[in-house]
């Protein structure tokens, strides 16, 4: 075995090795099935799979998070306005400590689900990019759309999305 | 054999090895990182301040914008 050759392998071994360090497995993704998740909620467990049929907004948010913030109140006319259509929204708290999470609540009040992983397991799976993080998922449990932060320039192009996924025009 | 097998397994565990320390911070877990004391400035208006002297004695421009002569009054 010549030197070079031996050291190419090595170098190889080597990339392969940071590579599965720094790989992000199993990232959800539109088009895909959206993993399925149990957590704690305000009044009793929340799961996913209970929730097939309708359209889920599923909400990774944060008390410290202050476009989590700005998104609450939407989040709640939505939730008003399209509730009788289908539309599920799940607001998922991923603080670590649930007393944040209870001071943000007293503060700007949430009139849809919400559910606790202080583990941070479920952002994790659905490999969350940054806070907010929402997935929109349609009523065969396949993610239609997935955004990342909120503005408030967003809201007509979500809401849109929402119609089409509940099929209201 | 035997041996190169074993180098070639322990160069693709060495990432790990050496990466340990270097823990990435998800997007969820800022929570304490977000908070008011955690950042690099405690206030902005001191550090405004601190700033605009550090410009200005030091004639330092770049990344905060022009030199000052010295005089604390630009």
């Amino acid at each position: 075995m010549q030197p070079r050759k031996s050291g190419a392998t090595l170098l190889a071994a080597l990339a392969l090795g940071v590579a599965a360090y720094c790989s992000d497995a199993g990232a959800a993704a539109v088009g895909q099935g959206a993993p399925e998740f149990e957590l704690p909620g305000a009044g009793g467990a929340v799961r996913l799979s209970a929730l097939r049929g309708k359209v889920v907004y599923v909400d990774f948010w944060a008390s410290w998070c202050s476009p989590c913030k700005q998104s609450f109140p939407w989040l709640n006319e939505m939730q008003a306005r399209y509730g009788a259509q289908g539309l599920e929204i799940v607001g998922i708290n991923v603080d670590a400590r649930r007393s944040d999470a209870d001071q943000f609540l007293l503060q700007v009040p949430a009139r849809f689900k919400l559910a606790f992983d202080a583990r941070g397991d479920t952002p994790s799976r659905y490999a969350a990019k940054g806070m907010p993080t929402s997935f929109l998922i349609g009523r065969d449990g396949t993610i239609v759309a997935t955004h990342v932060g909120f503005r408030v320039d967003d809201k007509g192009r979500f809401e849109e999305e929402i119609r089409r996924a509940l099929g209201v025009n | 054999m035997k041996q190169r097998v074993y180098r070639i397994l322990s160069a693709a565990c060495l990432p790990a090895l050496l990466l340990g320390a270097c823990a990435e911070v998800k997007p969820w877990q800022k929570g304490d990182l977000a908070r008011p004391e955690m950042a690099f400035d405690g206030d902005a208006l001191a550090a405004r301040l601190a700033q605009h002297i550090y410009f200005s004695k030091e004639n330092a421009s770049g990344g905060y914008g022009v030199g000052g002569g010295g005089c604390g009054c630009n």
